[in-house]
């Protein structure tokens, strides 16, 4: 029973680590119809950035603030500089750009920050906090993790659903010629869309990094499981990101605690083939797909 | 010979401010690949007037309108609002020059709330700068609801505002057309742009259509694209006949339907 629930409770805290990551891809896929394949470097290099403002002094949450500032900046410059040269000239040429990008920024990592492991501080406790005498596998981080990505999904959903600038970043997503007419700045509706979304991915490298160590390429596994996440949820959807990303880390955390961690891999590709077999519109789609 | 100033624009608050155009296009050409689309195309929209542009399928009647709403950049020929040209116009500067523009295809957001449609046109009047915007979204409540406010008014106005919260794609075409023409009038425009406002209503619907559309023009001018001939007759000041990309004719209805030239373009039709 008691490694049931602790194997539950690590799946929801490195679930919810997933689900901002496909979130984050999401965010990008609705407004600009890109695959991010560059989301993990991305969020890797602002890692480094909150890693070296530590480094240099200063406090753990100054870093945090820096990296999710830089994520932010970071997206606009990729949309601005990089992504709008091509869009419109393909959807492929677009999303073999991100590759290209995900090659470069490892690369430039590797030289800017070094190949070395890097240990990241936590500011919280890494080790299980006690329960009635018994340590539960919910660490301080653990509680942190959960806390923050669901503070930042809150300010999404309260931005998309609530505001005037989600209207029109809805509106430049669904429909961008109309919403051009109606007045809306679409290529600023893309640019945010790709800051907001990097910034996301960054808190999801963050929260990855917090206590353990970091390396240009230790975001990389999340990139596959942020992929089948999002498109559990359909690609579409914020909230099917979400739950998505929850319902990938408890599965893969059972699969990894009964199973054998070697099979974790296999088991989030067999539920993506299953997912798009069975449901090709994601566990949440409305309308069935028709083909005639 | 007087000497003429050859500035473009009128000195502004010259006595004659109400009488120019709001909207001119001069000589307009517009070609795709080896397809002339548009040739030549002139019309002039006078203030508080309705007028119409007629013409068979495929005379370039839409592309007119998506000159006039920067959709397609002409060729040829130069684009006038007020007087002042508009060399590089943009779709998303219509409302920030007062037009608003209406789709042959409605384009309403399907998975989004009649009243999130209308009020995505509302914000003409609520625009703050992005950055403000951005930055200030959790404190903008009183704006948010001012526009509200001024959407479920556009809805009100053509006696739909029952409809504020429902899904707009889950709404009959009539309706929707009412809600997409909401949208087009809730930014307070004062040049409307109508393409094929009457195709799918029924002939009641129409009638009140072209009374809603005779209401407008104390506080706008609207240029609409019709096939149904009895309302564009029955509506408009002006009218201008494309065929195969050139205007054949214009004028008030009674002149334009009595036109040999329109009369061939309509060979056995009934004009
Ligand atoms: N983007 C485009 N690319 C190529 N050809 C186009 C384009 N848009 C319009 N055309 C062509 O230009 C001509 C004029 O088209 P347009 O849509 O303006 O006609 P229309 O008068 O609105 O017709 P309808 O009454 O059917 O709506 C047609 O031959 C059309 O095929
Ligand atoms: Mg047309």
């Amino acid at each position: 029973m008691q490694q049931f629930i602790n194997t539950a409770l690590g799946g929801l805290t490195t679930g919810m680590v997933y689900a901002a990551f496909a979130l984050a891809l999401v965010l990008i896929w609705r407004s600009t119809r890109v695959v991010n394949f560059a989301q993990a470097p991305m969020a890797m290099v602002t890692t480094f950035v909150a890693l070296a403002v530590i480094d240099a002094g200063f406090s753990y949450w100054i870093g945090f603030a820096v990296a999710l500032a830089a994520g932010l900046v970071l997206g606009a410059i990729m949309e601005r500089g990089v992504m709008r040269h091509v869009q419109g000239k393909g959807e492929i040429n677009a999303v073999i750009l991100t590759l290209g990008l995900f090659i470069v920024l490892h690369a430039a990592a590797a030289v800017v920050f070094g190949n070395d492991f890097r240990s990241f501080p936590a500011p919280f406790g890494v080790r299980g906090i006690e329960v009635g005498g018994r340590t539960v596998a919910l660490t301080g981080f653990g509680i942190f993790t959960i806390i923050a990505v669901l503070v930042v999904m809150g300010l999404l959903v309260a931005l998309f659903r609530f505001t005037d600038l989600g209207l029109r970043m809805r509106a430049a997503a669904f429909n961008p010629e109309v919403a051009r007419l109606l007045g809306v700045r679409v290529p600023r509706m893309m640019t945010l869309g790709w800051a907001l979304a990097s910034l996301v991915g960054s808190l999801a490298g963050l929260l990855i990094a917090g206590g353990s160590l970091i390396h240009p390429s230790y975001m990389d596994s999340v990139v596959v499981l942020g992929f089948v996440a999002a498109v559990l949820g359909g690609l579409d959807s914020p909230l099917g990101a979400v739950v998505g990303g929850l319902l990938l880390g408890v599965t893969l955390a059972f699969v990894s605690g009964y199973l054998g961690s070697q099979l974790v891999a296999l088991a989030a590709l067999l539920i993506l083939m299953i997912v798009l077999m069975v449901r090709p519109g994601g566990i949440f789609s409305t309308t069935a797909a028709r083909r005639v | 010979m007087s000497k003429q100033p050859t500035a473009s624009r009128p000195s502004p608050g010259s006595t004659g401010a109400s009488r120019v155009a709001e909207l001119e296009l001069d000589r307009v050409t517009v070609r795709f690949g080896g397809l002339v689309a548009l040739s030549d195309a002139a019309l002039t929209v006078r203030p508080h007037t309705v007028h119409g542009v007629i013409g068979p399928n495929g005379a370039g009647k839409t592309t007119l309108f998506n000159v006039a709403c920067g959709f397609v950049r002409p060729d040829e020929g130069q684009i006038l609002r007020r007087g002042e040209h508009l060399t590089r116009l943009r779709p998303s500067d219509l409302p920030g020059l007062g037009m608003a523009r209406t789709l042959q295809g409605l384009g309403l957001f399907d998975r989004v709330t009649v009243l999130d449609n209308v009020m995505i046109g509302a914000d003409r009047h609520a625009r703050t700068g992005f950055w403000a915007s951005a930055l200030a979204w959790p404190t903008s409540g009183r704006e948010e609801r001012a526009l509200r406010e001024r959407a479920l008014g556009a809805l009100a106005e053509l006696g739909i505002a029952d409809l504020a919260p429902l899904v707009a794609g889950s709404l009959p075409y009539p309706l929707r057309k009412k809600v997409a023409l909401a949208r087009a009038l809730v930014g307070e425009p004062e040049l409307l742009l109508l393409d094929e406002p009457a195709s799918g209503l029924a002939a009641d619907e129409i009638d009140d259509l072209g009374e809603l559309v005779r209401g407008l023009t104390d506080r706008m001018a609207v240029l609409l694209v019709e096939h149904h001939m009895d309302l564009v007759m029955r509506i408009c000041d002006d009218i201008t006949v494309l065929d195969f990309g050139r205007v054949i004719a214009h004028g008030p209805p009674e002149q334009v339907r009595n036109d040999p030239a329109v009369l061939e373009a309509y060979l056995g039709e009934d004009v």
